[in-house]
């Protein structure tokens, strides 16, 4: 598989009344063809923001993406890329769903009229090509009586329904990748289920990647190829869905995965519940940004950032407890036991 | 623990929106037996929250009763009514809308308090901590404002204020909705906590369905209006009856990397019906995939297939 967007060394800062609040922090990853990968961590621990920041979507005027940043696309730098060159690409090649569909469609447009629009400015297609393009988006995404659907409102739909528009909105140029952010957060749950299952079929069909952002490690198992932990700003762990689930290395990995209730566990029992709330991200935090709440943080977690190692290729973590000299635990979670 | 708390009598509440009218209660009954969590499970718009509301008298019913301790609520004396307020609490499901900004902590916990009992000054202020260490926060977020507090010290403090009249039954609307994982099993180690400590008799109201299954004796699975199904815990999970409860179950996300729950589980066609122009007969006939002409009829009464497992279905009663 050859690698389609490549992120590397990614810092967005955001200048707030009370300070900088640094929401990524030297971010790297990479995005292969075809692949689905999910980014998984809890509200403000910047995975919204790197996705925005990829496709330069931030604010300009109180964000700062820091000059050492690349995120390559196709070998483009997209960071550097001129507005024009940059339009090109936004909605093209990359697509892009957001959380909260209503506040992404155009309450006072059609439909239709918004599909078009974003087809006719991508591609030389006249009205009516593009509307039987429009047409055909809406059926890809399983939507049912299409033309008629052209000429509602979004306020006319249910939250699955202007899902799948957006869907067949960021669809609309074939892109190579798709961004997901939350795309099924405010759903529920048999929706859901129909909107990841239709994602899947459709990356299949259309060989795209999609990177998939959710705090739900539920929905990431049996949808993701890849996934990668973020927490305080940082990716805190990268691997197969199969690695993260089965065997995390990092404490706050398996934490996660044992405050969700688990069949084995006896009815009652006291959650895992991890003490302590996130880190504050105007602080510097030149530590490994879980320290505070690890229950085995050493004294070198409160001082240094760990690096990037990994035993197994394709799965690493940032964690001290992988270095060679620190004492062995088991985790909490996962096959560890604990 | 046969004792019942409330019992809800073909309970009905309809909202009048233009010239039609919303059915978000359409006839439930069920009991809440002291001591238990009974959880309230469906899809946004199915009427749990209502549910709850109704119960607590928040809303009137439209039609129906509801008991409480064998007393009709509409009915109660202005001395029970009362104590009814005081003994039956709510914990809402957004912790940033739940509390006055303009109020301290201390302010928001103790307003019940001067309500309900005659303490001193002195004794409420006390208590209010006594109360925040219960909940674990500590005395000093007495005098802070809600602005300052995270999600989870919100909800601990929406906690705090609800157990300040000292209730014996608590409605929990999605109370960890709003949280993050970690949080989440923060507030529901701290609810179960409070449970066995003081007795207390929740109804639980959630999307959740794993964390559902860890918490509840019984649970009731609603759609537009109605309980279909309602049974203990590890008898519905283990065996759901009702269609609809089949397909809610198999939607659940497994963390399992290797589980194919997505292809594995019994696919809905369509989408919830629009509450004001429900069609006749089962509502849950047009999605379901074993659907009857039967079921398009006339609409299944809950009855019991096995001991304490009722089902609305006309399949299951074949």
């Amino acid at each position: 598989m050859g690698e389609l967007l490549n992120v590397k060394n990614l810092s967005v800062t955001f200048s707030a009344y009370n300070g900088e609040v640094k929401a990524v922090r030297g971010v790297s990853f990479t995005v292969y063809e075809g692949e689905t990968l999910a980014m998984v961590g809890e509200s403000g621990c910047g995975k919204s923001v790197t996705a925005k920041a990829i496709l330069r979507l931030l604010e300009r005027s109180s964000a700062t993406v820091s000059s050492n940043s690349v995120v390559e696309f196709e070998g483009k730098n997209l960071l550097t890329l001129s507005g024009k060159e940059l339009n090109q690409i936004r909605g093209n090649a990359i697509g892009m769903v957001f959380q909260d569909a209503m506040a992404s469609l155009n309450p006072t447009m059609t439909i239709g009229n918004q599909i078009i629009e974003t087809i006719r400015s991508h591609k030389k297609l006249g009205k009516r090509e593009a509307s039987k393009r429009a047409c055909e988006l809406l059926e890809l995404v399983e939507l049912p009586e299409p033309q008629a659907l052209l000429r509602r409102y979004p306020h006319e739909l249910s939250g699955g329904q202007r899902q799948r528009v957006m869907i067949a909105m960021a669809l609309s140029c074939d892109p190579k990748l798709l961004i997901a952010d939350e795309p099924t957060t405010a759903l529920d749950v048999t929706i859901q289920a129909q909107i990841l299952e239709l994602l899947q079929r459709l990356q299949k069909r259309l060989a795209m990647s999609v990177l998939l952002i959710t705090h739900d490690l539920g929905i990431v198992a049996g949808v993701a190829d890849g996934v990668q932990v973020m927490y305080g700003g940082s990716l805190i762990e990268k691997g197969t869905a199969q690695d993260i689930f089965c065997s995390p290395k990092h404490p706050y990995t398996a934490a996660l995965l044992t405050a969700i209730p688990r069949r084995s566990m006896e009815r009652r029992s006291d959650l895992y519940a991890l003490p302590g709330t996130p880190p504050d991200l105007r602080l510097a935090l030149d530590c490994c940004p879980f320290a505070a709440r690890c229950k085995y943080a050493m004294p070198i977690c409160k001082k240094q950032m760990p690096e990037e190692t990994g035993e197994t290729p394709g799965h690493s973590c940032r964690c001290w407890l992988q270095h060679p000299m620190a004492p062995r635990v088991a985790l909490n979670g996962g096959e560890a036991g604990g | 623990m046969a004792e019942v708390l409330f019992q809800a009598e073909s309970l009905k509440r309809y909202f009048k929106s233009g010239k039609t009218s919303v059915k978000a209660l359409d006839g439930v009954s069920f009991q809440i037996y002291r001591g238990e969590t009974l959880s309230l499970v469906g899809e946004s718009g199915c009427g749990k929250t209502t549910c709850a509301r109704t119960i607590l008298g928040i809303y009137e019913p439209t039609d129906g009763s509801v008991l409480w301790d064998g007393k009709e609520v509409s009915a109660l004396s202005r001395k029970e009514r009362t104590a009814f307020r005081r003994e039956n609490q709510m914990i809402f499901q957004d912790p940033y809308a739940c509390l006055d900004p303009r109020m301290t902590v201390a302010m928001s916990i103790e307003e019940g308090m001067r309500r309900h009992f005659s303490y001193s000054m002195a004794e409420r202020r006390s208590k209010t901590e006594e109360l925040l260490e219960t909940v674990g926060l500590t005395a000093e977020f007495a005098s802070r404002f809600p602005h300052e507090l995270s999600g989870g010290q919100r909800q601990r403090v929406g906690i705090a204020r609800a157990l300040a009249l000292e209730p014996r039954f608590l409605a929990c609307d999605e109370p960890i909705a709003a949280l993050d994982v970690s949080i989440q099993a923060q507030i529901i180690n701290l609810l179960m906590r409070l449970q066995k400590e003081r007795g207390l008799t929740y109804l639980m109201i959630s999307h959740d369905l794993t964390m559902v299954r860890h918490i509840s004796d019984r649970v009731a699975v609603m759609y537009l209006g109605s309980i279909v199904e309602i049974a203990d815990t590890e008898a519905l999970y283990e065996k759901p009856l009702h269609p609809y409860t089949q397909a809610l179950f198999s939607a659940i996300p497994k963390a399992e990397p290797d589980s194919d729950w997505l292809k594995e589980r019994l696919q809905l066609t369509g989408e919830i019906p629009d509450p004001g122009h429900v069609p006749p007969g089962c509502n849950f006939a047009p999605r379901c995939p074993y659907a009857s002409e039967r079921c398009r009829q006339a609409a299944p009464p809950l009855t019991e297939q096995e001991q304490g497992h009722f089902v609305a279905c006309w399949e299951t009663q074949a």
